[in-house]
C-alpha cells in the first residue's frame, strides 16, 4: 500500500516543489511595505526634521540639499511630513477596514443565525448601504458626525461594511450547510457554540482577502477625504490633506503636490501586489484549511 | 461469435510512472495480457491499484507528467508505442472505445447526445449529417434508450443516471471499435439500471466486440469476465479464467477480496481477517507482503516469481499452499438485547416512526412511512437513490421535521419539538455519515473532533484525553492519531474516527447513512465487521441505511425495502431475501450482481463449512 499512501501524500500537501518562487515585483513591494510600517511606527527613524517645526526663512525651497523633497509654504520639511504622514493616512484606511471587516463578519454571520427577522432586517439595511457609492456615503456620515481623524474612520468603514456583510452571509451560508455543521447539530451542540466554533471560523479565510483588497481602496478614500478638508485637521501632515494644500503652489511648488500623493500610490500599489500574491497562495484552500 | 480467437490488443511488459515532487511513482510495474475479439477481460483491484492507469495507458491518455513504457504494445498489427498525437486520435473511438464512469461529467453540458455521437462519427468515416444522425438514433436504439429519435436532440442534463451512461457507451462504439474499454462503467449507477448496462456490454461482446472491463467489483465481473486479472501495486497478482479465480482464488490478495464480498457470505461470518501490518516490502517485494497472512522474508525483498498452478491461471506467490489462517470466530450470538419491556420479551423499541410524509414542496420524498427499530438490532433500509431513504435518516436525525406523522426516539417525542428541548437526547442518537472527512471541521485534528463530541471542551484535560484514547482503541485505531489530521488517514480510518465520535457519547442508536459505501471492498469488510462487534458489545441499535443490498443482508435483522418514497416491503431480513413479496423487491434481488453467477454449483467460496 505504500504507492496508495504515496500519492495520497503528493496531492494532499501542497509540495515544496510546487512553491515558485514570488515574482520581483512582490519583493520590491514587501520592501517597500517594510519601510512604509517603520515609518508608521517609529516615523523619527527616518525623518531628518520635525514636522511641524516652522522656518518661514526657508519657505517654498525647492527639493535638494538639506531638504530632500524641499519644504513647503511654512518652511516645515515636505520629506519628514510625507513619513509623519503615514500614520495618521494608513490609519484611516486600515482602521477603517478593520471595523468594516469585523462589524461586517459579525453582522452577516448574525444574519444567518439569528432567524428569519433579523435576517431581513440587517440585509434589507445592507442592500440600502449598498445603494450608495462608497465616499458618497462616507461623506454623508462625516457631514452628520463632522469632520476629523475618527469620524473619517467611521464613515469609511460604513460605507465597506456591507460588502462585508454580504461576503459573510454567503461564506456562513456555504459552512451553514456542511457536513461538518450538520455533525455537531447531531452531538448536540448549542446554537452559539456552532455559530461561534465551526461558522464563524469557517467562513472567515475569503473575508481576509477581501479585507487586503479593501485596504488599499480604503487608504485612497481616506486621503480623499482629508483632500476635501474632511479628515484629520491641520496641523496634522495627511497625504490627502497634504495634496490639498500643495494644490495652491502648483505652478511655484510642484513638490509639494508631487511627493504626497506619490507615497499614496506607491502604498496602495504595494499593499496590491502583497495582497494579490496572498490570495493567490490562499487560492485553491478549503474554507478555514489555512488558518 | 465472429473471429472471436484473433487476439487485437497485446500487452507485455506495460509500465506507467509518474513524476511527483521528490521522486516517482510507479503505477503500472510490468503488466502482460492479451485480448481476443469476443472476450472479456475484466481488471479487477482497489483504489490505487493502478487499474484504471493500465486502461487509459491502453489509449494515450495516462496524464500528463506520466511515462509509459512497455516490451509490446500492440493493437492489430498496429505498434502503440511512440505513436503521435494525430494517431491516437485515430485510435481512440476508431479502433478502441472508452466508457468512463461518470457520465455526467464526460459528456457536454452544452450539446445534445446526438452531437456527442455524431462528432465521434465525424471523426472516423463522417457521412453527412442527416446519415450521421440517423446512425445516431440507430446507436441509441442498440443502446435500448427509449424514444430514441426523440432523445437525440436532448442535453445530457435531461437523462437519467443510466440513460447518460447508455448515451455514453454509444458514444464510445459509434465508429465501431473492436475493442471497448470500460473503466467502472457501473459504479455510479443503481443496481436495476445496472443490470441494463452489463446486459448491454455483454451483448457488444458477444457480437464480438473484445472488452476489456475495470472495476473493483467482483460481482459485477462475475457477470460478464471470460478472464480475471486481480491487480495490487500495480502489478497482476493473480490472471486467469473467471471460474477459476472465483472458484479456487490462489493469490492471499484474491482470497481476502473474495472473503470480503458480504454477499457471498452467510450472515453472522467475518468478512475481514485479523488485520496484520507487517513491516513494509522492499522495491522487488510483494506489495501485499505487509498485510498477508502468508507472507515471508523472502516475500519482502523478492523477487517474486510467478507460479502457474493449472493452464491459464498464473499466481505472482510461491506461497499459496501455506496453511490459511483459521477465520476469527464467528459472530452467531448476538447481544442479549440490553432492556426488555415488561410485557413482552421483545426489546425495548428506541424509534418509533409512525406514518411519517415529508415533501420538500413537489411530490413527497417520504410518504406514510412507518418502522420501529428495537434496542440492540439492527434495521436495514434499501432503495435506489431517490427512494427516500437519505430523507428518511435525516427526519429520524431531526434534522427535517416532518410534514405529517410523528416520530419518537427511546420512548419520547422527537418531531415537532424544539431543538432546545431535542438537545438533550441527542448525544443517545447519533450518526454515522458517509463522506466522514466532509463531516470534520476542516480545521481540526482527531482528537480535537472527538473532543467536541465528549462535550465541555477543555473539562478536565488528561481525563478527556484518556476518554479519547479509549475511544480510539475501541474503534481499531492507535491513540496516537489523536494528533493526526483527518486529511492524513485513510477512508477506512477517517470512517472509524466518525465511528469513534458517534460513541463518544454513548448513544442507544446509531443511524448509519450509507456508512460504507465508499470504501473499498476490502476496507468495507473491517468496517462492517466493527459495526457488528461493537454491537454486541454496546448494545447498539443500527438504522443501516444503504443502496447495497448484498451489504444491508449481511448486517440487518429486519429491512424494510423503500421504493418513490414509499416503504413497499418490511420483514425479517432472511424472510424479504428469500421470498420477495413485493415484485420491486423481486427485480432489485434479480439485478443483483453475485460472484456466485458464474458457479453452477456452490463453491467453496460461497458456501464456506
Amino acid at each position: 500500500m505504500t504507492l496508495v499512501e504515496t500519492a495520497a501524500k503528493a496531492t494532499a500537501a501542497p509540495s515544496r516543489a510546487a512553491f515558485r518562487p514570488p515574482p520581483a515585483a512582490t519583493l520590491v513591494a514587501g520592501l517597500a511595505l517594510a519601510l512604509i510600517g517603520v515609518a508608521f511606527l517609529w516615523p523619527g527613524l527616518i525623518a531628518p526634521h520635525s514636522p511641524d517645526v516652522a522656518d518661514p526663512v526657508n519657505a517654498l525651497l525647492p527639493p535638494g540639499g538639506g531638504h530632500l523633497f524641499g519644504t513647503d509654504q511654512l518652511g516645515r520639511d515636505t520629506f519628514s511630513r510625507v513619513i509623519y504622514g503615514t500614520r495618521p493616512s494608513l490609519t484611516i484606511g486600515i482602521g477603517a477596514t478593520a471595523l468594516a471587516a469585523l462589524a461586517g463578519s459579525l453582522l452577516g454571520v448574525l444574519a444567518l443565525a439569528g432567524g428569519r427577522v433579523l435576517d431581513e432586517a440587517i440585509m434589507r439595511v445592507t442592500d440600502v448601504f449598498l445603494a450608495f457609492p462608497g465616499l458618497l456615503l462616507a461623506l454623508l456620515v462625516v457631514a452628520v458626525l463632522g469632520p476629523g481623524t475618527t469620524n473619517a474612520t467611521l464613515a469609511l468603514a460604513a460605507s465597506a461594511t456591507p460588502g462585508f456583510v454580504r461576503l459573510a452571509r454567503a461564506q456562513a451560508l456555504v459552512v451553514r450547510r456542511s457536513d461538518y455543521v450538520r455533525a455537531a447539530v447531531i452531538l448536540g451542540r448549542p446554537r452559539a457554540a456552532i455559530v461561534l466554533r465551526h461558522i464563524l471560523p469557517n467562513a472567515l479565510p475569503p473575508l481576509l482577502v477581501l479585507a487586503l483588497v479593501n485596504v488599499g481602496t480604503a487608504i485612497i478614500a481616506g486621503s480623499s477625504l482629508s483632500f476635501l478638508g474632511l479628515g484629520p485637521q491641520a496641523p496634522t501632515p495627511e497625504w490627502g490633506a497634504m495634496l490639498s494644500d500643495g494644490r495652491d503652489f502648483l505652478s511655484t511648488a510642484w513638490h509639494l503636490a508631487v511627493f504626497p500623493g506619490l507615497a499614496v500610490t506607491v502604498t496602495v500599489f504595494a499593499i496590491n501586489i502583497v495582497g494579490r500574491s496572498l490570495q493567490v497562495r490562499f487560492e485553491g484552500r478549503t474554507p478555514g484549511a489555512g488558518l | 461469435m465472429p473471429d472471436s480467437d484473433r487476439t487485437l490488443l497485446t500487452v507485455e511488459g506495460l509500465r506507467v510512472g509518474f513524476r511527483v515532487p521528490g521522486g516517482r511513482i510507479e503505477a503500472v510495474r510490468g503488466v502482460d495480457f492479451t485480448l481476443a475479439a469476443g472476450e472479456c477481460l475484466a481488471i479487477v483491484g482497489e483504489s490505487g491499484s493502478g487499474k484504471s492507469v493500465t486502461a487509459r495507458a491502453l489509449v494515450g491518455l495516462a496524464g500528463t507528467g506520466a511515462s509509459v513504457g512497455a516490451d509490446r504494445l500492440e493493437l492489430d498489427g498496429l505498434d502503440l508505442r511512440g505513436i503521435g498525437d494525430r494517431q491516437w486520435r485515430e485510435v481512440r473511438g476508431g479502433r478502441i472505445g472508452l466508457v468512463l464512469q461518470d457520465a455526467l461529467s464526460s459528456l457536454d453540458p452544452l450539446r445534445t447526445i446526438g452531437a456527442e455521437i455524431g462528432e465521434t462519427l465525424q471523426n472516423h468515416g463522417g457521412g453527412t449529417r442527416a446519415e450521421r444522425r440517423a446512425r445516431a438514433v440507430d446507436l441509441l436504439r442498440q443502446v435500448h434508450l427509449p424514444d430514441p429519435e426523440i432523445r437525440v436532440g436532448w442535453h445530457s442534463h435531461e437523462l437519467s443516471g443510466g440513460q447518460r451512461q447508455r448515451a455514453l457507451i454509444a458514444a464510445s462504439m459509434a465508429a465501431d471499435p473492436p475493442v471497448l474499454i470500460a473503466d467502472e462503467p457501473t459504479t455510479a449507477l443503481d443496481v436495476t439500471v445496472q443490470a441494463q448496462i452489463l446486459d448491454l456490454l455483454a451483448a457488444k461482446k458477444d457480437a464480438g466486440t473484445a472488452l476489456l472491463l475495470i472495476s473493483h467489483d467482483l460481482a459485477v465481473v462475475a457477470r460478464l469476465a471470460d478472464r480475471i486479472a486481480v491487480m495490487h501495486g500495480g502489478r497482476f497478482v493473480e490472471q486467469g479464467e473467471a471460474r477459476d479465480i472465483l472458484v479456487d482464488p490462489a493469490h492471499p490478495y484474491t482470497r481476502t477480496l473474495l472473503t470480503a464480498v458480504p454477499t457471498t457470505r452467510p450472515r453472522g461470518t467475518r468478512l475481514s481477517l485479523t488485520p496484520i501490518a507487517g513491516p513494509p516490502p522492499g522495491p522487488d517485494g510483494c506489495t501485499y507482503a505487509a498485510s498477508c497472512p502468508l507472507a515471508a522474508d523472502s516475500c519482502r525483498t523478492g523477487p517474486i516469481v510467478p507460479v502457474l498452478r493449472e493452464p491459464g491461471h498464473a499466481v505472482l506467490c510461491p506461497r499459496t499452499d501455506e496453511p490459511w489462517p483459521a477465520p476469527p470466530p464467528p459472530l452467531a450470538n448476538r447481544a442479549a438485547p440490553a432492556e426488555t419491556t415488561g410485557e413482552d420479551d421483545e426489546p425495548a423499541t428506541v424509534i418509533e416512526v409512525t406514518g411519517v410524509t415529508k415533501s420538500y414542496g413537489g411530490p413527497p420524498a417520504v410518504l406514510e412511512a412507518s418502522l420501529r427499530l428495537r434496542a440492540g438490532r439492527t434495521l436495514g433500509v434499501v432503495g435506489e437513490s431517490g427512494s427516500g431513504k437519505s430523507t428518511l435518516a435525516l427526519l429520524v436525525l431531526g434534522l427535517l421535521e416532518p410534514d405529517a406523522g410523528t416520530i419518537e426516539v427511546l420512548g419520547r417525542p422527537w418531531s415537532a419539538r424544539p431543538e432546545r428541548e431535542r438537545r438533550a437526547l441527542r448525544g443517545r442518537i447519533q450518526l454515522v455519515p458517509q463522506d466522514p472527512l466532509a463531516a470534520f471541521d476542516p480545521r481540526y485534528r482527531v482528537g480535537r473532533i472527538i473532543a467536541e463530541a465528549l462535550g465541555v471542551p477543555g473539562a478536565w484535560a488528561a481525563r478527556r484525553d484518556r476518554r479519547i484514547a479509549g475511544l480510539l482503541e475501541r474503534v481499531g485505531l492507535d491513540p496516537s492519531l489523536a494528533g493526526r489530521h483527518p486529511r492524513q488517514l485513510s477512508g477506512g480510518q477517517r470512517q472509524r474516527v466518525a465511528i469513534a465520535r458517534a460513541l463518544a457519547s454513548e448513544p442507544e442508536v446509531l443511524v448509519c447513512d450509507e456508512a460504507v459505501s465508499a470504501l473499498d471492498v476490502s476496507v468495507q469488510a473491517q468496517i462492517l465487521d466493527l459495526f457488528v462487534d461493537l454491537q454486541r458489545e454496546l448494545g447498539l441499535a443500527l438504522l443501516f441505511i444503504s443502496h447495497d443490498l448484498g451489504v444491508v443482508h449481511h448486517i440487518s435483522d429486519d429491512v424494510v425495502v423503500m421504493r418513490s418514497a414509499e416503504i413497499v416491503e418490511r420483514g425479517p431480513v432472511e424472510r424479504v431475501f428469500q421470498s420477495p413479496e413485493h415484485p420491486y423487491t423481486k427485480a432489485l434481488l434479480t439485478a443483483l450482481p453475485s460472484p456466485e453467477d458464474v458457479l453452477d454449483d456452490p463453491g467453496p467460496v460461497a458456501r464456506p463449512t
